[in-house]
């Protein structure tokens, strides 16, 4: 299973750079087989990326919400990625917009997990927050979890298939 | 609709580049005022050029702008070489051609298709397009994604190109290397192609333009890197006479100088003016895709600009395959920098219109002083002349209308602002 993990942000607005430091984190630990990419939000550069994948995995800051560094999991086929989470952007057309736009024109992975870390500001030339520079290790663990599973579940997806086709 | 004084505003201009408003102001039945609200904040570019070094140049101004750096970068460089009299090696004169096609390529995808098709359609934006024409919307994103390849493979990158440098590139790639594209190329063209049919299917408002267009010429070639300044008002300069023809000005609604005529009045710059003034040096599958959509010389419906863009894509890629089929690979990649007390001037066709650059050195080619006069400041003043006739003649509309369609006429321009676009929040109120 081909998989790519998408960090989004920009270093420039505070705790907007989370996706990227996620990204970066995940580059020596990643199993093979898994292409680490990173985006300023460029949704038409977001789709190029999960179009070269079965399995898609973007981690990108979210709209404050009171709790920074609080992690949340989006499986984006299944669920509604939350109003308003990813629709508020540093980066003007970003995460959202690149889901609406590959389904409108049916660029989507077999599977899209989108992972939010909330931030508590986007102000510019601000640091990162300490709650969301701690986010960056415990994202990047669930993300590596999330690659196994989803690693599990396309082989047993093609184990099935395989009984399937036996008498 | 009555004639109660009323402004239509619209304070955060969606689908641009950058961040503009627009105010119109209405009284007594007549359109009183247009202001082009540019609050961008000043970026104070040719000051940062001040003291740096020649060799800074070409990457210091491709930070003005993400979506067209290459604009700058070869217009810069040809000034500095201009003041140097330095003149590059054919084979970087075809790679350069072929950098500056990609981000025609590039810019003119993104402004056609997701950008400026939504509004003839009628619909929000791109994305929710997408879902009804969802080929057209694939069409573009691949040649933008095309664009994009070759300025990554003859620049170094598509985000401020790294390869432009004074007397040439930092390396020159053996045409092997450049073959892929070929490939491409063809397929983009043919894409090209559909986009400029299925663009001149669209229904045009009506609208003319009354200023003078002016755009680049040379013989033999539709305008992209040199060329004379010329105009349809019978205008023809060199870029060394530029200051002496047109003034900056600074209004207090536009953080962007605007500019003019030094003998008066507005022109305007873009696809356009080339058309009008080059028409005839189109390539020849660009020029029978001009024909078949009915483009014309004396065309000055601004609203049919998207159509000439559209032209002017395939017209890119063909140049681009012109361009892979003539590069030689010189036998140095730039000629060496020869600094001395000069000033030298260089004017280029940007995506969205006429770009000049000039520059004063030391003897040791430090910059001593920058004027950078970009495609969108020479149009500022056009629009809002543009704006005026245009609500005029629409005034029976309701606000909500009226707003709508002025913001539309405003994005038959791309004027570029800086690389950001923001949500629409318009709001009317009386004047």
């Amino acid at each position: 299973m081909r998989a790519v993990v998408i960090g989004v942000g920009n270093r420039d607005r505070g705790d907007d750079g989370v996706g990227l430091d996620v990204a970066e984190r995940l580059r020596a630990a990643a199993p093979a087989g898994v292409e680490i990419v990173t985006s300023d939000g460029d949704p038409i550069e977001i789709i190029d990326a999960w179009s070269r994948a079965e399995a898609a995995i973007v981690v990108d800051a979210t709209a404050p919400y009171g709790q920074p560094g609080r992690i949340r999991r989006f499986d984006v086929l299944r669920e509604p990625a939350g109003a308003g989470l990813f629709a508020t952007s540093t980066h003007e057309l970003g995460v959202a917009e690149a889901v609406e736009l590959g389904r409108a024109l049916s660029v989507l992975p077999r599977r899209l997990v989108l992972f939010g870390i909330e931030a508590a500001g986007f102000a510019r030339g601000a640091p990162p927050c300490p709650e969301v520079a701690a986010a960056v290790e415990r994202a990047s663990v669930e993300i590596l979890v999330e690659l196994r599973r989803l690693a599990l579940f396309d082989a047993l997806a093609s184990l099935r298939a395989v009984s399937a086709c036996q008498p | 609709m009555s004639d109660a004084p009323r402004t239509i505003r619209v304070p955060m201009l969606a689908r641009v580049e950058g961040e503009g408003s627009l105010r119109i102001a209405i009284r007594d039945g007549r359109v009183q005022e247009v202001q082009l609200g540019i609050f961008e904040p000043p970026r104070f570019f040719e000051g940062i050029l001040r003291g740096r070094s020649y060799e800074e140049v070409p990457d210091i101004v491709a930070r003005i702008c993400g979506i067209c750096p290459v604009a700058y970068q070869i217009t810069a460089a040809r000034a500095i070489e201009d003041a140097m009299g330095l003149v590059v090696e054919p084979g970087v004169r075809s790679l350069r051609r072929l950098l500056y096609c990609g981000e025609w390529i590039e810019s003119h995808a993104l402004h056609v298709v997701m950008l400026h098709a939504p509004d003839f359609l009628g619909y929000e934006d791109g994305i929710r397009m997408a879902k009804d024409h969802a080929a057209r919307v694939t069409s573009g994103l691949e040649l933008k994604k095309l664009g994009n390849a070759i300025m990554t493979l003859v620049g170094g990158r598509e985000i401020h190109p790294v390869n432009v440098r004074i007397g040439g590139m930092w390396r020159t790639p053996p045409p092997r290397e450049l073959e892929p594209l070929r490939q491409r190329l063809e397929g983009g063209l043919a894409q090209a192609v559909e986009l400029a049919r299925w663009v001149a299917s669209f229904p045009f408002p009506e609208s003319s333009l009354s200023v003078p267009l002016v755009a680049l010429s040379a013989p033999g070639a539709y305008p992209l890197d040199f060329g004379r300044i010329v105009s349809t008002a019978g205008l023809d300069i060199g870029a060394r006479e530029f200051d002496a023809h047109v003034a900056e000005t600074h209004a207090r609604h536009s953080n962007a100088l605007r500019s003019g005529f030094r003998a008066g009045g507005a022109y305007a710059v873009g696809p356009m003016a080339r058309f009008a003034l080059n028409h005839d040096r189109l390539t020849p599958v660009a020029a029978e895709a001009a024909r078949e959509a009915g483009a014309s010389s004396e065309e000055r419906n601004p609203f049919r600009s998207i159509v000439v863009r559209a032209i002017e894509m395939v017209w890119a890629c063909e140049e681009a395959i012109r361009c892979l089929a003539s590069y030689r690979r010189p036998e140095r990649p730039f000629v060496p920098a020869v600094p001395r007390p000069a000033t030298g001037y260089a004017v280029t066709e940007a995506p969205r219109g006429l770009l000049y650059h000039r520059y004063r050195l030391d003897p040791r080619g430090t910059i001593l002083d920058a004027k950078i006069v970009p495609p969108t400041s020479q149009n500022l003043r056009a629009i809002e002349v543009d704006l005026e006739g245009f609500a005029q003649s629409r005034l029976a509309l309701s606000r909500a209308a009226l707003s709508r369609a002025c913001e539309n006429a405003v994005r038959n321009y791309d004027p570029c602002i800086s690389c950001a676009t923001h949500a629409l929040r318009a709001t009317v109120e009386d004047a």
